[in-house]
């Protein structure tokens, strides 16, 4: 079922990049996405069964708006306090816990606080134990607060 | 057809401001740990914003479809990349730098 699956994300994937629709172009599409989903069709999906992978991505569907306008948070007060004269960091690093325990929940919560104002992932690992860069007070405060953590749960289930 | 060509010109503008102001950061900030943010966040959207901009000024076709692709990748390697490098200079023992410590 994975390999089926891997296959056809593969095959929409070779017709977007190629664009065209001859037979002969088709059929080797075919026959590359079908050789490429045996390499690596428990690496898309993993271990979980495909009706979890589906309705995680759909959720993460939802997730992405919320991420995208911290993204943009992010960047304009990176640009403040790039350009300010005096430059107002302080920088700390601080340490938690999470209830997370799924490879994708742990990974796109390290990725989101990445992405999300004045904080940088340093370690994320399979435990949830998480160790993270803050560049002022406040964003730590903020990541600690918990409201990420809770958004990524409700991705993971 | 203008519209969409002049806001397509703004995203290049606004995603060329982010780059520079990345490098500025990258520059400006005292320690690799603070470095890492201006190079983790403002690359990453600064990039998407200029693809973005190129997906406005070609309309819908499969150049922007790939265009489409290369955003979201940068969305999922960017911050992976700069977790790789924050992680190996913690490995090593990089103490990250404090407020009141000198700058260099």
């Amino acid at each position: 079922m994975n390999f089926v699956f891997t296959s056809i994300i593969m095959f929409v994937f070779w017709i977007l990049l190629s664009g065209e629709f001859h037979f002969l172009l088709m059929l080797s599409g075919i026959v590359f996405s079908l050789f490429v989903a045996y390499i690596s069709h428990d690496l898309l999906i993993g271990s979980d069964n495909i009706r979890l992978f589906s309705t995680r991505m759909l959720r993460f569907c939802r997730y992405v708006p919320w991420l995208v306008w911290q993204i943009l948070l992010a960047n304009l007060d990176l640009v403040y306090r790039t350009l300010h004269p005096k430059m107002p960091i302080d920088p700390q690093v601080i340490r938690f816990d999470t209830a997370l325990r799924s490879d994708i929940g742990i990974t796109v919560l390290a990725n989101s606080i990445t992405l999300t104002p004045g904080t940088v992932t340093i370690v994320a690992n399979q435990d949830g134990e998480f160790i993270v860069h803050a560049i002022a007070r406040k964003p730590a405060k903020d990541l600690l607060a918990g409201e990420m953590q809770a958004k990524v749960k409700r991705v993971e289930g | 057809m203008v519209v969409t060509t002049i806001i397509s010109y703004l995203f290049l503008a606004v995603g060329c401001f982010l780059i520079v102001v990345a490098s500025i950061g990258i520059i400006r900030f005292p320690d690799v740990y603070s470095r890492i943010h201006p190079a983790g966040k403002s690359d990453t959207l600064g990039q998407a914003m200029i693809f973005i901009g190129l997906m406005i000024y070609e309309g819908l076709s499969f150049v922007s479809i790939k265009l489409l692709i290369i955003v979201i990748f940068i969305f999922i390697t960017n911050p992976t990349a700069t977790h790789a490098l924050v992680n190996a200079a913690h490995a090593a023992g990089l103490k990250p730098w404090e407020k009141g410590d000198d700058r260099n």
